[in-house]
C-alpha cells in the first residue's frame, strides 16, 4: 500500500476529508499495470485516478513528465487541472500540473516540449500530435503513469482506437507505465477492461443509491414532431428556480441554441442561464465554466458537451430534452446530478413529441429496472491504423516487424493479422493501388528495411490531418439579397443539400424558404405564418436502442395506458381504433393517399439508421417496379416513403434474400456509403481535411470524395478503403444487422393496411425533417417539368 | 438525348456527357480532361489519390467517340494537369489515346495547365477558327461566336448540382469533361459577366437539361 505524502495527508484531515473506499483500493493497487475503476459520478474518481501519481511524486519530485491525464474533451483538462490545483497547493507539493490541447497558444506547447510539467492534461488528439515529434521519445521517457478519463465514453468511438494505439506507442517508450482507465456504469466491464490492456484488474466502487427520475408533466402536450421541447419552457424554468443548479440537455447543438434563445425570451426573472457546447468559442465556453465553478449559473443549456467529466458539486437537477434513445447514456447523464456522493440524483425527462413519450416511458422503465443496452465493440477500424502509421512516420524511421508487435499490444487490434497490417501500410505507402501508379511518388519510402517520409515537408500536412473526428461541415443561413449581418444560423451541409427550392423551414424560431445556394451559404426569404414542410435538422447520431424500441413495443401492447399523459394515450387509443399498433412479432405497414403522393409507412422499431438502410433498399425495389418512389424519411421507429403510385404487394419487397442481395448491389452507389467514404478518406489520410491551415469548405470535401468513392469502386473495388468503408457502414450508419433482427422477429408476417388518409401514427412522420430524395424515373419526370416550367416563366420555349 | 444549341449560322449537339458535338463538320469537342491530375498531387508530394482519373475520363471519351464517330476530335485545353503529366501516362491509357486518335484528325488547344506542346501525336494550336467560329480555352469578353472552356461552370435542379454548358448568341463555354475536376458555381460573378442575360445553362447527366442560366 502506497502512502499519500504526510503533507497531503494532513492536508486532508485538516478539511475533515477522508479517502472512499474505492480510493484507498487505488492506492492499494498502484503497481498493478492497468486498473479499470467503475464509480459514479462525484464519487471522487478522477481523485482516485491520482492518488497513486500523488503518493509517487512526493513532496518535491525530480524534473520530468510522470503522469498523463487524457480526457474526451478540452474542458475536463482544464477543469481537472484547477480541481487539481487544490490539494497541491494547499498541501504545499512541488507538482507542476498543465494542461495541453488544441487551445494551448504555440509558445506553451514548445516550451513544453522542452521542459514537461510533472503531470500534463491532454486529449488523445492532442497527445497524437505530440507523438508525431521527433523528440517524443525524450519527452515521455520518464513517465510512469497514464490515466484515461471517461474510458466508457472514448471506447464509443473511433477515438478511443486511435488511443489504444497511441498507449502501445508509450508503453515501448516508457516500457514501467501504468495505466488507470476511470468510467462510468457500463454494461460490460470486462470487455472494457481488455480495452484497456490485457491484463486489467477492475475495481468497482458503490453504485449509490437509485436516482430520483420522472417525466416532467405539462399542461400543453408535447407538439407531433420535432425536437427541441420549447412547448416545456415554462415549467422548465419554474424547475431551474426550484433547484439550485440545473444542467438542460439537448441532443444537437442546434436544438440547445434554439431552446437557449426562446427560454431567455421566457426569462422574465433573469435568472443567470448560460449555454455551453463543442461550437462556441473557447472564451465563450470557459466563461459558462467559470461562472459554473463559482456557482453564479442557476442553470446551463448544454449538449454532450456536458456530458462529461466537470464534477459541479451544485448541480442538483438534470433536466434531458428529446429522447434518451439509449438507457446507458441516460444513466450516465443523470448521474451529473450527484450533489452528494450517496445521495440519490435527480433528473426529468422532457420528450420533445408525442413518440418521445413513449420512449422516455420505456427509459423510465428500463432505469428503474436496472438494465442497460450497449453492443459488443467490433475489431479496431484500420482507417485509424492508417492515420497511426503516418503519425509515426512523422516522429522517424521506423520497422514494419517492430511497429506490427507494438500494435497487437492494442486492446481493439490484438488479433489483427499481419498480412492486415502489410496491406494497410502498402496503402499508406503507394495507395495500394491495384494500379501502380505511384512507385516513384511514394508517400513513405523503405531504406535499409526502415520506413520513412519521402518527402520530409509532407509531416507538417499529416500533423494537421491527426485525429478521428470528423466534424459535420455546416452552412450559414442568411436572407436572400441582404449582405452582411448576423446570419439566421447554420444548417447541417447535408441537410442543406436534401432542400429544394421553395421548401420551408424552421430556423432561429422563424420560418423561411429556401432560395438557393450562393457561395456556401444557404439563402431564404421570409415566409411567416405558414408550417414548416422541414424542420431544422436534428442530427442525432445514436439510433434508439433495441432495449429501448422493444419495450416500446410492450407498452404499444397494453390495453390501456394509464400511466402516460393523457395526450399521448389518446393518440394510441386513436391509432388502434383508425388503424393498428405495431407489434414486435408483426410488420405493419400502412399505406395512404397524402397531399396528391402515395404514401407507405414502415414501422419496423429497428432504430434510425436501420430504417433508413430499409428505405433506401425499399424505395430502390420500388424504382424497379415502376411504383416511382420520390423520396423518404426515417425515425427510429418507422420509414415514411412517397411516390407516384401505391404498393399493393408488400411481401416480395420484404423477403429477406431480396433485401440481402439489394443490399449487395446498393451498398455500392449510395449516399450513406459515401458520406461513410469521406471519414474513412479523411482519417486514412487520403483527402486532407486542412492543407497550410486552409479549411476545406465541406461542399467542396463532399464533391471530391464522392468522385474519388465512384472511380475506385469502379476501377478497384477490392481497395482497402472500400473494405473498411463497407465494414463501417454495416456496423454503424447501415444497420444492416438489426434489419436482420427484425426480419428475424416477423418471420415473415407482414400485414398492409390500406386506409383513406394519413393515420395518427404515421402523421408526425411528414414533418421530420432529414428526407432523403430518390432520385429515379419519378424525378427525372419531376425535373423534366422543373426545367420547362423555369423555361417557360422565362419566355424562352 | 442530347440539346441542341445555335450559335451564329452553326448547330451544335451538346451532349449529356459534356462534350459538343458539330455534325456539319464531324467534330466533337471536350475541354477540360486534366489527365494526370492525381500523379501531379502525388509528385508533389501531397495525397495518392486512386490513379483512375485518366482511363475514367477516356471510357466516357471513348463512348462519345464510338456515337458520333467524328473525323475531328478537338480538345479545347488544359486536356493534360501539367505538361509532366502529357509525358507520363500511364502506358495502357497512352494506348487507349492512340486508338482512340488514330483515322481522325485531333486537335489539341493549349489550355493554362498545358502551355506548350506535348509528346502525344496531334495538332497543337493556342487556338483554331473554323467557318464563323472561334475556338479557345479562356473566353475572350467581347469575343463574338466563341467556343470555350477553362472555367468548369456547374448548376443545380431539384437539389443537385452537375457540370453544365453555358450558352447565349455569343459564345458556348463547355463543362469540364475530366473525372476529377471541381466546378464553378453559375451564380459566380465571372460567369455573369462573361454571359449575356437570357443565356442557359445545359445540365449534364442522364440526358441533358436546358435552365435559364442561374445568376
Amino acid at each position: 500500500m502506497h502512502a499519500l505524502p504526510a503533507t497531503l495527508q494532513s492536508w486532508f484531515t485538516a478539511k475533515g476529508w477522508s479517502l472512499h473506499p474505492h480510493q484507498t483500493d487505488m492506492l492499494a493497487c498502484a503497481d498493478t499495470p492497468a486498473t479499470l475503476l467503475i464509480a459514479p459520478t462525484g464519487g471522487g474518481k478522477t481523485l482516485a485516478g491520482f492518488l497513486p501519481t500523488l503518493s509517487e511524486l512526493g513532496e518535491n519530485p525530480p524534473p520530468g513528465l510522470h503522469t498523463l491525464y487524457i480526457s474526451p474533451l478540452k474542458a475536463l483538462t482544464a477543469d481537472i487541472r484547477r480541481n487539481l490545483r487544490t490539494p497541491i497547493e494547499g498541501a504545499g507539493l512541488n507538482i507542476r500540473v498543465e494542461d495541453r490541447t488544441g487551445d494551448t497558444t504555440q509558445t506553451v506547447r514548445k516550451r513544453q516540449r522542452v521542459d514537461p510539467p510533472h503531470i500534463l492534461l491532454t486529449t488523445p488528439e492532442s497527445l497524437a500530435l505530440l507523438l508525431s515529434y521527433e523528440d517524443s521519445g525524450k519527452i515521455f521517457r520518464s513517465l510512469q503513469r497514464v490515466i484515461i478519463d471517461e474510458l466508457h465514453a472514448l471506447a464509443e468511438s473511433k477515438r478511443g482506437d486511435q488511443l489504444t494505439l497511441l498507449l502501445a506507442r508509450l508503453q515501448t517508450l516508457a516500457p514501467n507505465l501504468r495505466r488507470i482507465g476511470l468510467s462510468a456504469t457500463v454494461e460490460d466491464p470486462p470487455a472494457l477492461a481488455r480495452f484497456l490492456s490485457p491484463h486489467t484488474q477492475v475495481l468497482q466502487a458503490d453504485p449509490g443509491p437509485d436516482p430520483d427520475i420522472s417525466m416532467l408533466s405539462t399542461p400543453q402536450p408535447p407538439p407531433w414532431s420535432g425536437g427541441g421541447g420549447r412547448y416545456a419552457i415554462p415549467e422548465i424554468l419554474r424547475e431551474i428556480k426550484a433547484h439550485r443548479t440545473t444542467l438542460v440537455f439537448h441532443n444537437t447543438r442546434a436544438q440547445a441554441e434554439l431552446f437557449f434563445h426562446h427560454l431567455w425570451l421566457s426569462n422574465e426573472d433573469s435568472l443567470p442561464i448560460g449555454i455551453h457546447h463543442g461550437s462556441l468559442s473557447r472564451e465563450q465556453r470557459e466563461r459558462v465554466e467559470a461562472a459554473m465553478v463559482a456557482g453564479t449559473l442557476r442553470a446551463v443549456v448544454c449538449t454532450g458537451s456536458l456530458d462529461l467529466g466537470i464534477d459541479w458539486g451544485d448541480v442538483d437537477l438534470v433536466i434531458q430534452v428529446g429522447a434518451p434513445k439509449n438507457v446507458k447514456r441516460l444513466v450516465q447523464r443523470i448521474g451529473r446530478a450527484n450533489h452528494r456522493y450517496n445521495a440519490p440524483s435527480k433528473a426529468l425527462l422532457v420528450p420533445a413529441n408525442r413518440f418521445e413519450v413513449v420512449e422516455c416511458k420505456a427509459a423510465l422503465d428500463a432505469v428503474r429496472a436496472h438494465t442497460l443496452d450497449g453492443d459488443p465493440r467490433g475489431p479496431g477500424p484500420r482507417d485509424v491504423l492508417c492515420q497511426h502509421i503516418l503519425m509515426t512516420a512523422c516522429a522517424g524511421p521506423f520497422s514494419a516487424d517492430v511497429l506490427y508487435e507494438e500494435i497487437v499490444n492494442a486492446g481493439p487490434y490484438h488479433n489483427i493479422l499481419r498480412r492486415e497490417f502489410d496491406a494497410t501500410l502498402d496503402f499508406v505507402a503507394t495507395g495500394g493501388y491495384a494500379l501502380k501508379a505511384y512507385d516513384r511518388w511514394q508517400r513513405l519510402k523503405q531504406t535499409n528495411g526502415q520506413w520513412h517520409l519521402r518527402d520530409p515537408r509532407t509531416a507538417a500536412i499529416i500533423r494537421q490531418n491527426l485525429g478521428t473526428i470528423i466534424d459535420i461541415e455546416t452552412l450559414k443561413v442568411r436572407i436572400k439579397g441582404r449582405f452582411g449581418g448576423q446570419p439566421l444560423g447554420e444548417v447541417e451541409e447535408s441537410f442543406a443539400a436534401s432542400l429544394t427550392q421553395g421548401d420551408t423551414f424552421l430556423i432561429g424560431g422563424e420560418i423561411v424558404r429556401y432560395e438557393g445556394l450562393r457561395e456556401m451559404t444557404v439563402e431564404v426569404t421570409r415566409q411567416p405564418g405558414r408550417d414548416p414542410k422541414v424542420a431544422v435538422f436534428s442530427g442525432t447520431k445514436f439510433a434508439t436502442s433495441t432495449l429501448l424500441t422493444d419495450r416500446i413495443l410492450q407498452i404499444f401492447q397494453q390495453d390501456s395506458w394509464p400511466d402516460l399523459p393523457p395526450h399521448t394515450a389518446q393518440w394510441l387509443a386513436l391509432q388502434r381504433e383508425t388503424s393498428r399498433l405495431p407489434t414486435r412479432k408483426r410488420l405493419t405497414l400502412e399505406s395512404f393517399p397524402h397531399d396528391g403522393r402515395e404514401h407507405l409507412c414502415i414501422y419496423g422499431f429497428a432504430g434510425r439508421n436501420a430504417q433508413q438502410t430499409l428505405g433506401l433498399l425499399i424505395t430502390k425495389q420500388m424504382e424497379d417496379q415502376g411504383l416511382a418512389p420520390l423520396g423518404f424519411v426515417a425515425t427510429d421507429y418507422a420509414t415514411l416513403i412517397w411516390g407516384l403510385e401505391p404498393v399493393t404487394d408488400p411481401a416480395p419487397l420484404f423477403a429477406p434474400e431480396t433485401l440481402r442481395r439489394g443490399l449487395e448491389t446498393w451498398l455500392n452507389g449510395n449516399a450513406l456509403m459515401k458520406r461513410s467514404f469521406r471519414a474513412v478518406a479523411i482519417i486514412a489520410g487520403l483527402i486532407e481535411r486542412s492543407h497550410q491551415g486552409r479549411r476545406k469548405t465541406g461542399r467542396q470535401a463532399t464533391f471530391s470524395s464522392d468522385i474519388l468513392y465512384d472511380t475506385l469502386r469502379k476501377h478497384d473495388p477490392d481497395h482497402l478503403l472500400l473494405q473498411i468503408t463497407r465494414e463501417e457502414a454495416m456496423r454503424g450508419m447501415i444497420d444492416f444487422s438489426r434489419i436482420e433482427d427484425l426480419l428475424g422477429r416477423i418471420e415473415g408476417r407482414i400485414d398492409l393496411i390500406r386506409l383513406p388518409r394519413v393515420t395518427p401514427l404515421a402523421a408526425p412522420l411528414l414533418l421530420e425533417p432529414g428526407k432523403v430524395p430518390i432520385h429515379g424515373k419519378g424525378r427525372e419526370k419531376l425535373a423534366d417539368s422543373a426545367a420547362a416550367a423555369l423555361m417557360q416563366a422565362a419566355g424562352l420555349t | 438525348m442530347h440539346h441542341i444549341v445555335t450559335l451564329g449560322a452553326e448547330t451544335l449537339h451538346a451532349l449529356p456527357s459534356g462534350a459538343l458535338y458539330w455534325p456539319a463538320r464531324s467534330l466533337l469537342a471536350v475541354s477540360d480532361l486534366h489527365f494526370g491530375k492525381s500523379a501531379r498531387l502525388a509528385r508533389r508530394g501531397g495525397v495518392l489519390l486512386p490513379p483512375y482519373e485518366t482511363r475514367a475520363t477516356l471510357d466516357r471519351l471513348d463512348a462519345d467517340i464510338e456515337r458520333t464517330t467524328p473525323a475531328t476530335v478537338l480538345c479545347l485545353g488544359d486536356s493534360f494537369d501539367d505538361l509532366i503529366a502529357a509525358e507520363s501516362l500511364e502506358e495502357s491509357d497512352a494506348l487507349w489515346l492512340v486508338r482512340l486518335m488514330a483515322g481522325r484528325e485531333w486537335i489539341w488547344i493549349q489550355g493554362n495547365h498545358d502551355p506548350g506542346p506535348t509528346s502525344v501525336g496531334g495538332t497543337h494550336r493556342d487556338l483554331l477558327r473554323i467557318g464563323q467560329l472561334v475556338f479557345r480555352h479562356i473566353a475572350e469578353p467581347g469575343e463574338n461566336l466563341e467556343i470555350s472552356g477553362h472555367y468548369h461552370p456547374k448548376a443545380s435542379l431539384a437539389g443537385r448540382s452537375r457540370p453544365c454548358f453555358l450558352a447565349d448568341t455569343a459564345r458556348i463555354i463547355l463543362p469540364a469533361y475530366g473525372a476529377y475536376t471541381g466546378g464553378l458555381r453559375c451564380e459566380d460573378p465571372v460567369l455573369g459577366t462573361l454571359m449575356q442575360p437570357g443565356a442557359l445553362a445545359i445540365l449534364t447527366g442522364a440526358k441533358a437539361l436546358v435552365i435559364p442560366m442561374p445568376r
